[in-house]
């Protein structure tokens, strides 16, 4: 069985006074090594991530030597030098998002802490919300500081009831410790958190549709600019930020700026990297590394190879939005730049591995089943496209396709990705034009079965 | 007794969260649904009438949203992934185990109201699929001899010791 003891093993070591977390997996050679940051305190025994579990392990304190101790300023400046970039899917650089709101606006600012977590193959927010929620809230804390805000609201994606009742419970303790409320530990700085849940919709993980859900509205993305940093929840200024990202402050603020941009692979991709390993592998699951590690150590090291003896056919990095790749791919390093270079993209760092025999139409059909199904229907190519790619991969995958469909797949995608208001329309064609691009053949196969048996017949309407 | 009288306090706590009323929208359809297991056109007037909103600005949002009822489920509302990282690894067996189990399939509910079946997508348990959630909780790489646990125990207590904790996977070594 995957992840089960037997193939892990771990061992904590003190050096230089300080504990470091190894993780070793026993049938790897050699063995990789590298500290844990985000998953630290969750992978030792007995944490529960309770207030106090999580003030023994330093928790608060890179707060506690903010406030009063640093200008909001200076805590936007040491993000920004830490190159953190946004953990949700763009890879927005932090600081630099932080700078964009006014510096002499009087009115409210808010945050939202985008813990929507929709992409399939992403699981990691869940295990940082539902295991270390007070890392979450430090950092919700102190990059309110930074932007001068003193409301959050964490917008946690309406399944996760088991996530949003320990978050709940989280605030109400760092509540009463005085980390959370009015006058924070004395500073005279006010933050108010809030849980608010969505109620499953895909789109409200793209930030101006999450804007929108909160205020009470359908999740229809809003048309940029104006950008959320200065037009954002009720028309001000606004950052959102995902768990992720914010789950990383308070390690940035304790250990420095400089400490952060040389892990993973400095200058453009630093620190590390929780990614989220789905499909044909032994261990699934969410493995943190040091961005910059190829794919291959992260699915036949850590994810343990393949579950069963077949090769890999085909992988994708980021989420069901990031196209296709494959084992020619392999030795790609796992950070914005490379992975954008081998024609896909890093995204929300959710890696799905698909073995050999496993057909890639129907892997592309049923990523655009969810596509139809999530497109918010707002702008007309990707609410009426997703429609009719759907129904033409239905009907290849059925054996009743005909050649001119693939020119009509390909056409559809042109006129879909690019030209709606948000990034949605280009995550739903990556599927089908990255699968048509590798795997071509896959679809000749199936029309030239059906022009065989002259199974040709009209395909009846999809509904919705 | 109506439903903004019977949850007064819960309801002032949450408009008290909001500089914008009908932010708390979302919310308190939540509350509503607790209440009767799906949102009564009713609690919907009511809610519009509390925001200050007309009943078709709080039936634009409540259509946009998947996990409103706007008629009766089953007391166990069974909801199974079928993307395709979960169809990756049997998903699709899950479902066809359902169906023979219960008798029903997506969008049916047992004659008794006990078991309702919906076929979703992506519910964030990749690496644990195949998955599915019952009424709030996960329920992780299913089998079908948890299944029918699972299924057991909802019968006889309502409740399963199978669902998910907080989440953790790979699981910390216990030493």
């Amino acid at each position: 069985m995957a992840g089960t003891g037997k193939d892990v093993s771990s061992e904590t070591l003190g050096e230089a006074g300080t504990p470091l977390f190894i993780v070793r997996l026993a049938c790897n050679d050699p063995m990789p090594k590298h500290e844990l940051i985000l998953l630290k305190n969750m992978m030792q025994p007995g944490y529960t991530g309770s207030l106090a579990d999580y003030e023994k392990t330093g928790g608060y304190q890179a707060l506690r030597n903010t406030l009063g101790k640093l200008a909001p300023a200076d805590v936007t400046a040491i993000v920004r030098k830490s190159g953190l970039r946004g953990r949700g899917g763009a890879g927005f650089p932090t600081g630099v998002k932080w700078g964009f709101l006014p510096k002499d606006y009087q009115g409210p600012r808010y945050l939202c802490c985008n813990a929507d977590e929709s992409e399939p193959g992403t699981f990691k927010d869940r295990q940082l919300m539902e295991r270390d929620p007070h890392q979450v809230l430090e950092g919700i804390v102190l990059a309110c500081y930074a932007i001068g805000s003193e409301t959050a609201y964490i917008y946690i994606r309406g399944e996760m009831v088991l996530g949003s009742k320990i978050l709940e419970h989280a605030i109400g303790e760092a509540r009463a410790a005085g980390y959370i409320g009015k006058n924070v530990l004395g500073s005279g700085i006010n933050v108010d958190v809030w849980v608010h849940r969505g109620a499953g919709a895909y789109i409200c993980g793209e930030e101006t549709a999450l804007l929108e859900s909160l205020e009470g509205k359908r999740g229809l993305p809003r048309i940029k600019p104006p950008f959320p940093a200065t037009h954002g929840l009720y028309n001000k200024p606004t950052v959102v930020n995902n768990v992720e990202t914010l789950a990383n402050l308070p390690h940035i603020i304790t250990r420095g700026p400089e400490w952060f941009a040389a892990i993973g692979s400095p200058p453009k991709s630093t620190g590390t990297r929780v990614f989220c390993v789905s499909g044909h592998v032994k261990r699934p699951g969410n493995y943190e590394v040091p961005m910059g590690m190829t794919v291959r150590e992260l699915v036949y090291e850590y994810a343990g190879g393949m579950r069963s003896d077949k090769p890999l056919k085909a992988f994708i990095p980021g989420g069901a939005s990031a196209p296709f790749l494959t084992p020619a791919h392999l030795d790609v390093k796992l950070d914005f730049e490379h992975v954008a270079a081998a024609g896909s993209m890093l995204g929300s760092g959710g890696v799905t591995v698909m073995e050999e025999g496993t057909s890639m139409v129907w892997a592309a059909l049923r990523l655009m089943e969810f596509f139809y199904h999530e497109s918010c229907g707002k702008c007309s190519p990707c609410r009426e496209g997703s429609s009719w790619l759907v129904q033409t991969m239905r009907r290849i995958f059925a054996k009743r396709g005909r050649m001119e469909d693939l020119e009509t797949l390909l056409d559809l995608c042109k006129n879909i990705a690019g030209r709606t208001v948000c990034a949605f329309g280009d995550a739903e064609v990556a599927p089908i034009q990255s699968t048509l691009k590798h795997w071509r053949h896959e679809y000749v196969d199936l029309i030239n079965e059906a022009e065989a048996a002259n199974l040709i017949r009209p395909e009846p309407v999809a509904r919705r | 007794m109506t439903f903004v009288e019977k949850y007064k306090d819960e309801i002032a706590d949450i408009l008290s969260r909001y500089p914008v009323r009908r932010s708390a929208l979302i919310p308190l359809l939540y509350v509503a649904q607790r209440d009767q297991g799906y949102v009564t056109e009713s609690a919907m007037q009511e809610i519009a009438h509390l925001l200050r909103l007309t009943p078709p600005q709080v039936y634009e949002t409540i259509t946009f949203y998947t996990m409103f009822n706007l008629k009766p489920v089953g007391t166990f509302h069974i909801q199974v992934c079928k993307s395709l990282m979960c169809a990756l690894v049997g998903s699709d067996t899950v479902i066809e185990w359902i169906k023979t189990k219960l008798g029903i399939g997506p969008g049916e509910s047992t004659a008794d109201g006990l078991f309702s079946l919906s076929v979703v997508e992506c519910l964030a348990a990749c690496g644990t699929g195949p998955m599915m959630q019952i009424n709030e909780d996960y329920y992780e790489q299913l089998t079908e001899n948890k299944l029918d646990r699972i299924l057991t125990d909802l019968r006889s207590t309502g409740t399963s010791p199978l669902k998910s904790g907080p989440f953790m996977w790979p699981e910390p070594v216990k030493t």
